[in-house]
């Protein structure tokens, strides 16, 4: 099973991960996706929603859903924040998800302002621990 | 079987001009016309063939399934057992066929449907029933639609959680969802019964009821029962009895008496009534003394000797109607017949020989080296073998023993259901499959288990005497291709 | 024993491999004072035995000249419908969950599909759904998940719909907090009016339900409701009668083409028309079609057309992740199943009338119609309702109550039509009456005589 683990990340117990931009929104908007542990045990994705531009998101809201042939799973949002963008290519390509999921297979950005702190989340070798639990 | 030979989609066949013309009605004469803005511009895309290329290809298809009829077919859950052929060619009597539902109150056939009400009462040992949901899963929407109406009548609207157990079928909590439910899911403990401390921990003032399978998705009769109606009942909530695996215990344990104020039945499960390529079922639901009031409409009441449809005026406060008509008449018309074959003998010795072939089943696949998942409790009328550890040992699957069994002329049992248990075989047989079936579909078993060892290979990449290969479905989820747009497309 | 094989050795050879003593031991895990005693039902019956109390319960019923229609239709089915249909490969087939083992079905489903495209001018289809009604009430709430400008969970429901449907629609999505807003139909033509919905405009409504023909036969002007709709972002939900659709403008051609798209966004209705018989009311099927943007939100199962391993073409069943099985609680819906056998007679009767052969069906039933319209009209007593041009059903207005009527022309062997007193009781003595294809002339004139006859009887009585 593929289990890559970016050191630059923050993680969720639900494997989703956080990537601090520094971009366009105030405080930095957060680019989200799923794990390389979560889409490999998903397997082929065969289609992926993300979350409308603009919508407002509550801390652990499912926004999102990713599916593959026989399974469908709900993305939860890391902090409550404003979504700013989503990532349209998955909507024709969700494999993008399965061949580069921090990468090209990010789902959406939040402006987190107000939101909550991403210290609250798990560092890389956390979720490594995580993972490792969960497997037994 | 026809094997590895396509049959055209029917619109391959199709050449304009031609027709089954016999079957077309003659012209009536007059002017009689839709208005030209209302009115379609070019035909429909419907296929032109002739009577015989119909016949045909549709009978070619036919013979490219599996059926109850031609295969033993022990999909776990779904209760594959022999329909009757007189229930069907009873039931398609013209006048039964040929009556409108809205003329006026067929004596006949309300007899039939009132003896069958009574029966099914008798049976689940609930005091009333309606023969109106028209497929198990709308008989569990009533029946929790029923929870609910009766909270509300009594102004209890702070219920607002349904207790559903991790074994249970998605519909369970699809079911409460559709009512407006929220779904609380609660463990099972290693032997298969309920968790009951986690069950203590979830009931509160919150609790509107409990869906509960008996005996369970996972092949075991839920030993706990009373104390779990009681710690429900306890906590203001109303016990729901999903009749999936009612089968099992027909004639021997009724629901009524394990403390379950609402059930639903799959009369085409239970009661034999075709289950044609996945349709029509029969929901048929019974309830007790106080949720009768909330029953959906329409039911069979009696009059003196005369009887009549109840409706909004006899059950002001029902849960309302659920089909356009009175549900899937034709279907009850069937279990009527089916279960008047059987009567009071064949009723019981249903549960008694789909109890002793399936644990006979058990332990001849125990003795060939599967493991099951319980093994230490008596099987109901199915059982569950796990494959984990063949998967570990050979890298073979439980989809890929399904699909190999299809080589060996059996349909496969049900595989990935419940959940719970990994790679799993949820196998049924029924009642009506004799000892020498049984003992070949354990051959093929052992035969597959050789394989896994030999030839693994053979078993990734069945079946292999399909008319077709394993199906892309990732494919098939991606590049959609619902309709027929020509060979091109 | 019925139906059940096992010989005193099998039981024995079998106990002893459980290694248990008896049949009875094998319940030993259901506590004791739990078991059932003996039960009340009667003593079994041979086949012949059921044989003759079927028989004699249908002689009860009789076979009388049926003029009702109201959602279920009365026409010619051809023999090979059910010969094929009963055969036990359709007949006793499950879901076809191992789809290699099921291509039969698989395929059949996929063309049903497009046949169901093809009538309705839509552009997916599910493999069906248990009946009218309640697809309609899926419809609703598969609106209510599509429709993303509107929060209000509101539906304006037309009276001139079927109102059981409407009754079915709010038993079933009433429990999530869907409300119905009823809208009037227009007393001289029996349609539901676009004035009658502009108070409506710019408010956030969910859907519109526009069903075509309406419950009164009568032929809506579905054009101008679909752009109202679509201009207040409402969604169209039609309902439809698929007889009709080889005259009528299908569903996905109604309204002006707006940024690409046209018509109702959801066609459902009740499918029984096409080969199923009338039955005491079901089994049927409920279709539903919609356009490709909303397939996700569509319940119930679907068939795709893929390839296998060697790459040749196969079927099978396709977005599954919607649906309970997978998803539990927030699935599209809890249906499991289709109505697989109703829809396999649907797919062979549409194709043995083809284009040419369900045109003439619907004409020729549309014109028995106007022609039993005409021929009850002439008796004293008897005139129409509504203006509107109908289809194959149309509404008569009595000078007394149809029930006294209807029990006298029932008392002739014939059915005369559904007495509407109840459901709309603003239309006073008011009769629904149909005529399919397979009502002759000298039907129509001995339904018009035995009214006659059965209306100045009762004049005189009175």
């Amino acid at each position: 099973m593929s289990n890559n683990v970016p050191s630059d990340l923050k993680y969720t117990k639900s494997h989703e991960w956080v990537r601090q931009t520094h971009g366009e929104a105030p405080n930095g908007a957060l680019e989200i996706g799923i794990t390389d542990h979560a889409q490999s045990a998903l397997g082929d994705l065969v289609f992926v929603e993300v979350p409308d531009v603009g919508r407002a998101l509550s801390a652990g809201e499912a926004c999102a859903v990713v599916e593959s042939v026989k399974a469908a799973s709900d993305v939860y949002s890391p902090l409550a924040g404003k979504v700013v963008a989503n990532n349209g290519a998955l909507a024709n390509k969700p494999e993008l998800l399965n061949e580069d999921p921090y990468g090209a297979g990010w789902l959406f950005r939040l402006d987190a302002t107000g939101g909550g702190n991403v210290s609250g989340l798990m560092s890389a070798s956390d979720y490594e621990s995580f993972l490792a639990e969960e497997a037994e | 079987m026809q094997l590895n030979s396509r049959e055209p989609v029917i619109f391959e066949l199709s050449k304009p001009g031609r027709g089954a013309v016999t079957q077309f009605p003659p012209p009536v004469a007059g002017t009689a016309q839709v208005p030209a803005h209302l009115r379609r511009q070019a035909p429909p895309a419907l296929p032109e063939v002739s009577e015989l290329q119909a016949v045909r290809h549709f009978t070619r298809l036919s013979q490219m399934n599996f059926s109850i009829d031609t295969h033993f077919y022990p999909l776990g859950s779904c209760t594959m057992k022999y329909n009757p052929k007189a229930c069907n060619s009873l039931a398609m009597l013209p006048e039964f066929l040929g009556r409108h539902p809205l003329g006026p109150e067929p004596q006949g056939f309300l007899a039939c449907m009132y003896e069958l009400q009574e029966m099914l009462q008798e049976i689940t040992g609930m005091p009333a029933v309606s023969l109106t949901p028209m497929a198990g899963a709308q008989g569990e929407f009533a029946g929790v639609a029923m929870i609910r109406a009766y909270h509300r009548a009594r102004n209890d609207t702070a219920r607002t959680e349904i207790i559903v157990p991790q074994a249970a079928h998605g519909t369970n909590p699809a079911t409460a969802t559709m009512c407006g439910f929220v779904v609380k899911e609660i463990p099972c403990d290693a032997n298969g019964d309920v968790d009951i401390e986690a069950l203590k921990a979830a009931v509160s003032p919150a609790t509107a009821g409990i869906m509960l399978t008996n005996p369970s998705t996972l092949g075991v009769f839920e030993r706990k029962i009373v104390q779990i109606a009681r710690i429900v009942h306890d906590a203001g909530g109303l016990l729901y009895y999903d009749g999936a695996n009612l089968n099992a215990i027909l004639g021997k344990v009724r629901p009524g008496d394990m403390g379950f104020d609402v059930i639903h039945m799959n009369l085409h499960k239970t009661f034999s009534t075709p289950h044609g390529g996945g349709g029509p079922g029969s929901g048929a639901v019974g309830v007790s003394a106080r949720l009768k009031p909330f029953l959906p409409l329409p039911i069979v009441g009696k009059d003196g000797a005369r009887y009549r449809w109840l409706t909004e005026r006899d059950l002001p406060q029902s849960i309302g109607r659920l089909s356009g008509f009175m549900g899937n008449a034709g279907v009850n018309l069937r279990a009527y017949i089916y279960m008047r074959l059987l009567g009071r003998e064949g009723m019981v010795r249903v549960a008694e020989f789909a109890a002793l072939n399936a644990n006979y089943l058990m332990k001849r696949l125990q003795a060939l080296g599967f493991e099951a998942a319980y093994p230490k409790r008596r099987a109901s009328h199915e059982f569950i073998i796990t494959l984990k550890q063949e998967q570990k040992a050979y890298h073979v699957s439980a989809m890929d023993v399904a699909k190999r069994l299809l080589d060996f002329g059996f349909h496969a049992p049900t595989t990935y259901f419940p959940l719970l248990v990994p790679e799993c075989l949820l196998i049924e047989p029924t009642e009506t499959e004799a000892k020498e079936d049984l003992d070949r579909f354990c051959d093929a078993l052992a035969s597959i288990r050789e394989e896994m060892r030999n030839d693994p290979e053979k078993l990734t990449s069945a079946p292999h005497t399909m008319p077709v290969r394993r199906l892309d479905d990732v494919r098939a989820a991606k590049q959609l291709d619902l309709i027929w747009k020509g060979n091109a497309a | 024993m019925a139906y059940i094989p096992h010989t005193p050795d099998d039981i024995a050879g079998m106990l002893a491999v459980i290694g248990a003593r008896s049949i009875d031991d094998l319940f030993d895990e259901i506590p004791a004072e739990l078991r059932a005693g003996t039960l009340n039902v009667p003593a079994p019956l041979s086949e012949m035995e059921i044989g003759r109390l079927m028989t004699e319960r249908a002689a009860i019923d009789g076979r009388p000249l049926n003029f009702i229609g109201a959602g279920a239709y009365e026409h010619h089915i051809p023999a090979p419908v059910w010969a094929i249909a009963t055969r036990g490969e359709f007949y006793s087939a499950y879901t076809p969950y191992q789809a290699e083992a099921s291509q039969g079905t698989l395929q059949l489903i996929y063309e049903y599909q497009s046949m169901m495209c093809a009538l309705t001018g839509m552009e997916v289809s599910n493999a069906s759904l248990y009946d009218g009604a309640s697809a309609l009430a899926e419809a609703c709430l598969m609106a209510v998940r599509s429709n993303r400008s509107s929060t209000s969970r509101r539906i304006l429901m037309p009276r001139a719909v079927n109102p059981t449907y409407a009754q079915v629609a709010q038993a079933i999505a009433g429990n999530q907090d869907i409300s119905f807003v009823p809208v009037d139909f227009d007393r001289t033509t029996g349609r539901t009016l676009l004035e009658t919905l502009k108070p409506y405009s710019g408010q956030d409504f969910t859907a519109l339900v526009v069903q075509q023909p309406n419950f009164f036969g009568g032929l809506e002007e579905v054009d101008e409701l679909t752009d109202w709709a679509h201009a207040n972002k409402i969604m169209l939900i039609a309902v439809v009668n698929p007889t009709s659709l080889a005259l009528l403008k299908p569903p996905g051609q109604w309204g002006a083409l707006v940024d690409g798209a046209q018509g109702a966004d959801i066609v459902c209705g009740e499918g029984q028309a096409l080969g199923v018989p009338l039955s005491s009311g079901g089994p049927y099927f409920g279709f539903m079609a919609t356009r490709m943007h909303y397939v996700r939100q569509m319940p119930g199962r679907i068939v795709g057309r893929t390839v296998d391993l060697e790459g040749r073409p196969g079927f099978s069943l396709t977005l599954q992740a919607r649906e309970q099985h997978i998803r539990r609680s927030k699935a599209t819906s809890n249906i499991c199943t289709n109505q697989g056998l109703m829809v396999t007679a649907a797919t062979i009767y549409m194709t043995l009338l083809g284009p040419e052969g369900l045109a003439a069906v619907a004409q020729a039933s549309m014109q028995r119609t106007a022609d039993l319209v005409a021929a009850l009209t002439k008796v004293p007593g008897v005139k129409r309702a509504f203006t509107a041009p109908h289809f194959h059903e149309a509404v008569l207005i009595l000078d007394r109550a149809p029930a006294a009527v209807l029990a006298a022309l029932s008392r002739k062997g014939i059915l005369g039509g559904l007495d509407l007193s109840e459901r709309y009781p603003e239309l006073g003595h008011a009769l629904l009456v149909c005529a399919t294809e397979t009502k002759l002339g000298a039907d129509i004139d001995a339904y018009a005589a035995a009214l006659a006859e059965a209306m100045s009887a009762a004049r005189a009585a009175a």
